[in-house]
Order: C-alpha cells, then structure tokens, then sequence
C-alpha cells in the first residue's frame, strides 16, 4: 500500500538565495504616526495634556484661578468622584461597567451611619461593617458576571435599582444629622478633617484620594494580579488559556470596586456631614465616575489605560466646572464642554488603538 | 499495523484511552485512544469535525472529558484547567496564540506564571521582577533566533503574525518541561516563517521533549513528523509512519476514502 512518490519534494528550493530576513517592514514614521505610537504606550498622556491646557487657559482668563486655594477646592470637590472613579476604572479596566457604585456607596454610608446609630455599635466597628458590607454588594456583582455569566450592563443596571431600594428601605428615609455624628460618633466624619498649612485647607479625603490612586497605580503596574486584570479585559478567552483564573479574578475586581465604593460611601459622611440615604450620589454618582474613567483615556472595551489617567480625568472634570464658575458663565458651560470630551476621549482612543494596525 | 499503533517498544509518555467528550448532542471524542512516546514528533491529522481540537483540548485542561482517563508519565493525570496541565509540564500553543494584544511581550511570555522579586519588595509587596523576565523573554526569543524584536516591551499587537507565532512558540518552548503541543503553528505563515517554525520544532524535539503537532499541511506533517495519529470521526483511526505511506493515503484514510489495513470504519 505504501510507497508512492513522497511528494514533500522540494518545493522550498527556490528559498536558497533568497533574503534570510523574516517580515521586515518598511517604516515610514511621520510626526503623527510617532505620536499615536507614543499615546500608545502611555495612555495617560492625553488627559493630562488636556489638563495642563485647560488650567492654562483659565489661569489666562481668571486671574484669580492660581492661587492654592482653588487648587484645594477642586481636590475637594473630586475626591469622591476620584474614589468611585477607582472602582470604575478596575471594573472597566476588564471590559465591564459597574453602574451601581453611587448606590453601593450611599448605602454603605447608610449602613455605617444607621448601624451606629440605630443598633448603637461603636462607630470603628460600624464603618468596619459598612466597608465589608459594600465589598460583598461588589462580589454579588462579580459573580453574577463571572459565574452566571450575564453582562455587567444588566448586572450592575439591576443591582443598582435593588441597592437604592434597599437604601431607602433599610434607612426608612432618615437621614441622621451632622451635629449627631459630630457628638456621638466623629470616627465617621473623619476623612472630613483637614490641615491648614498656610490657611489653605486640605481636607483628610484628599489625601486618601491621591494614596489609592497611587496604590491601585502600583497594584496594576507591578503585581501579576494587576496584569491579570489588564489581561481579562484584552481578551478573556487568551487569558483564560494562557492560565489566568478570568472567573476569580473578575469576582476579586467587582468586589474591590465595593470597597472602594464603600470607602467614597464614609468619606461622603466627612465631605457632606450628614448620612442621607437620598445623597444625589447614588444617581449621579456613577455617571460621573464613567465620565472621569473616559476622559481619563481608559478604554470602554477594556485592557487599556491607566489609574492616573481616571485621576487626571476627574481633575479636568473639576478644572472645568471652578474655571467656567470663575470666569462667570453658564453652568451649563460645563456640561456642554464635558460632553465634547467624552466624545472626542473615545474618539481618540479608538485612533490610538490604530497604532497596533 | 494495528489500531493500537505502531511502536509502542517503550511507554507513552502521555496516554489517553477511551475519552468521550459531549457537546450537547454532537459526540466530539468517541471513546478516543491516544499514545506520544518519549522524544518523538506526533502528528495529529483529521479532516474538519474529526475533533482533533477536542481531544487537544482534553490534553492541555481546556476541556474536561465526560468519561476515559489521561495518564502522564505512567500516573493518572486530570487535568482540571490549562494551569493545571501546564504545571505537569504541559505546554500549547493554540490557534489563537492565546496571547493579550495589548500586553508586552514579557507580560505576555509569562501570563499565568510572573516571577516577583526576591526578598520584602517580592514577598509583602507582590512586586513582578521585570528586569528577570524581560531578560529571560529576551534570551528564549534569541536562543531560537526566530526574529529579531528589538524591544521586549513592545506589545504584542505591535508585531507581525509570524512574530506572534513565534512569540507564543517560544514560549510553550521555554516552560515546556514533558510535552508541547502545537496547533497549526504554520497556518498563518508565509514560507520562509513556516520554515522557521519546522526548524524550531524539531530544535525543541532535539532537547528530548516530546511533541504533538496538528497541521493540515502534509508536506510539513510528513517532514517533521516521527508518527501519524488519524483522526477520524471522533476517534484515533490508525497510527501510521510517514516513511511508509504517501500522503495521499494519509489523505484518503482521514477522510474516509480509504482505509488502512486491518482497521474497520467504525459505525
């Protein structure tokens, strides 16, 4: 049966001679292409491009806007969309979206605010409570994604509505007052604390902002957890294959956003003073976090951009709105220019990902 | 010739007898055999729909079979996810590549198994050695001199298909310590790029690592391979020698046109 003619034959001989280089491309790199290859590499360029502009425009047009004090402000003003914008990030970082990080804080602040109040447990232990409480509201997210395997949009649309609900079910519509917590339990007000150096105050949470962002910058840089996270959001099925555990860590990433939603859900306490399970928070909150994640150049399709990007995405969020308040105009101003952004953020993104074509 | 195979003087390395794996109605492997003897290139050739992916899969912990038993090295093995095959020392290069594009190289090259730095920075902080790896990337890339990639860091959607291909090589080729499978590792090359890959496998066969190779191109099947596993409807129909048939038999037996002596077309 055997012994045809084998007819591998020689087919390759005509590759003697030829040029040994293996797909060697011509390079033609104009200015524009060296920068969208730049861009490709860091991602966080853009927004903070965006941003040094835009305070260079306002300091033009305000003389008022370099002074240290609105710098402080706008800290202020962004450090609980900063936080929220943290858990977005982690979450969209994995191609998800998480809408339900404003509700997952507000009833966390509510849980903390209430358990001490209502059930008289000491404030340390309450916040405790309030902060795994929001880390396993995050995990129901997780695992309705990982396990059960429906899309965030839906997960996070659904537990959004069920987690305000309870909010307001839970708290029976009370909000506990200011002067209360301030007597009775400080501990929940103490991200509201500041220094003054040089009578420019600076609240606590400001700090904390810029030290999780930092962080989760270190935790997503250098540490396999952080590529693994990077790689679930590039392509799923690769990763899963190349042997990272997708399902574990989707659930750890929903999970982390809880806490982190948790903590922006105590430093509300500080930032507003009261516990009010009606925070416009809880419908806003998301919105705005999305809002700093795009413009901060993190990619809706996930696996690219960066933590400090979402940090410089908030800032310009927050340069706008004190800049066009200083100079005077209409308040609407600002939402009229943050729409352009956003546009023009994913804009270009889906331009630098042409980098790679 | 007989339907156990040919050549079976010493023990497989990686055995497999009567796997059954189900989708739904479809049966992919029907009470399928498998043999790879130590050192030798195994082809894997079926005609589409045979479920010669299937039966990789089941090998590499992509899949779990509904019933039949792996065994490495002479001990029971399952394989309950790619990780835990990969830790037995069991390497694939999918069709896929199985690679995140917008990951570096290095990143990439050590997925699923990062080196942390030595002492407190590595232990309590969990920090990644980079300049291990990408020395490490750097090294298994120009040991193979599959190409020349300037930048370690670069990512991987940056590269050719045929760098890719070789990336993802290289990397089954670096950890690989019993087995390497290979998934059509030449369908997306040109020549010269396929003929690179050829050198490569038979390099890594030199260093006495076994390895399964599922191609559609005959021409490189019959250079390569020591033996032929057949793959038909679900199950190993014949193991042949290159040496012994043309490929047009192999041709003929795969798609049912022929068959081997001594074999009869399962129902």
């Amino acid at each position: 049966m055997s012994s045809e003619t084998r007819t591998d034959g020689n087919f390759e001989a005509g590759l003697s001679g030829a040029s040994q280089k293996v797909a060697v491309f011509e390079e033609r790199k104009g200015g524009l292409k060296r920068l969208q290859e730049w861009l490709h590499m860091t991602p966080s360029a853009v927004p903070m491009i965006v941003l040094l502009v835009a305070v260079a425009v306002f300091g033009l047009l305000s003389p008022n806007f370099f002074k240290a004090i609105t710098i402080s402000t706008i800290l202020q003003q962004i450090a609980i969309v900063g936080i929220l914008g943290c858990a977005q990030s982690l979450v969209i970082l994995t191609a998800g979206i998480d809408l339900s990080v404003g509700a997952i804080a507000v009833f966390s602040s509510v849980l903390m605010g209430q358990i001490t109040f209502r059930y008289g447990v000491p404030a340390p232990a309450s916040i405790l409570l309030g902060l795994g409480l929001g880390t396993l509201m995050g995990a129901a997210n997780g695992w309705l994604v990982a396990r059960v395997k429906l899309p965030p949009f839906i997960v996070t649309l659904g537990t959004w509505q069920i987690i305000l609900a309870a909010n307001y079910i839970f708290s029976a519509n009370e909000t506990i007052r200011s002067s209360a917590i301030a007597e009775n339990a400080p501990a929940l007000q103490f991200w509201g604390n500041s220094i003054e150096p040089g009578g420019v105050k600076v609240l606590y949470a400001v700090f904390l902002l810029i030290a999780l962002v930092a962080i989760l910058a270190y935790v997503l840089r250098h540490t396999a957890w952080g590529r693994h996270v990077y790689a679930v959001g590039d392509d799923p099925d690769a990763a899963e294959l190349a042997g990272v555990r997708t399902g574990r860590v989707l659930i750890q990433v929903y999970a982390l956003a809880g806490l982190f939603c948790a903590v922006a859900g105590w430093v509300m306490i500080g930032r507003f003073g009261s516990v009010s399970p009606s925070a416009s928070t809880g419908q806003m909150g998301n919105i705005q976090a999305i809002t700093a994640v795009v413009i901060g150049g993190i990619s809706l399709f996930g696996g690219r951009g960066s933590i400090v990007g979402m940090f410089f995405g908030a800032m310009i969020v927050g340069v706008f709105e004190m800049g066009l308040k200083m100079v005077g105009t209409d308040p609407q101003w600002t939402f009229f220019l943050i729409g352009l952004l956003i546009i023009l953020a994913v804009a270009v993104d889906q331009w630098i990902r042409k980098a790679s074509a | 010739m007989d339907q156990k195979g040919i050549g079976m003087t010493q023990e497989p390395i990686l055995k497999a007898r009567g796997l059954v794996k189900r989708y739904g109605k479809v049966t992919a492997l029907d009470r399928c055999d498998f043999d790879l003897m130590p050192g030798e290139i195994l082809a894997v050739i079926g005609d589409n729909g045979a479920g010669k992916s299937s039966l990789i899969k089941a090998l590499s912990g992509a899949v779990q079979p509904d019933a039949g038993e792996i065994t490495l090295e002479g001990r029971r093995a399952q394989f309950a996810s790619p990780l835990d095959a990969r830790a037995q020392g069991i390497e694939c290069v999918y069709q896929t590549l199985a690679m995140s594009p917008a990951l570096s190289i290095a990143d990439n090259m050590f997925m699923g198994r990062e080196l942390r730095k030595p002492g407190i920075m590595g232990r309590w902080f969990r920090q990644l050695d980079r300049p291990a790896m990408e020395q490490f990337a750097r090294d298994k890339l120009s040991e193979l001199g599959l190409m020349t990639i300037q930048n370690i860091n670069q990512a991987v959607e940056t590269l050719s298909g045929g760098q890719r291909q070789g990336v993802a090589v290289a990397r089954a080729a670096a950890f690989g310590s019993k087995v390497v499978i290979l998934d059509e590792p030449t369908a997306a090359l040109g020549v010269k790029e396929s003929r690179r890959v050829l050198e490569l496998i038979k390099d890594v066969r030199a260093r006495g690592i076994p390895i399964i190779l599922i191609s559609h191109n005959m021409p490189h099947v019959f250079e390569v391979a020591d033996r032929i596993h057949i793959h038909r409807l679900g199950r190993r129909l014949c193991v042949i020698r290159p040496d012994e048939y043309s490929m047009s038999d192999a041709v003929a037996f795969m798609t049912g046109a022929k068959l081997p002596d001594g074999v009869e077309e399962a129902a």
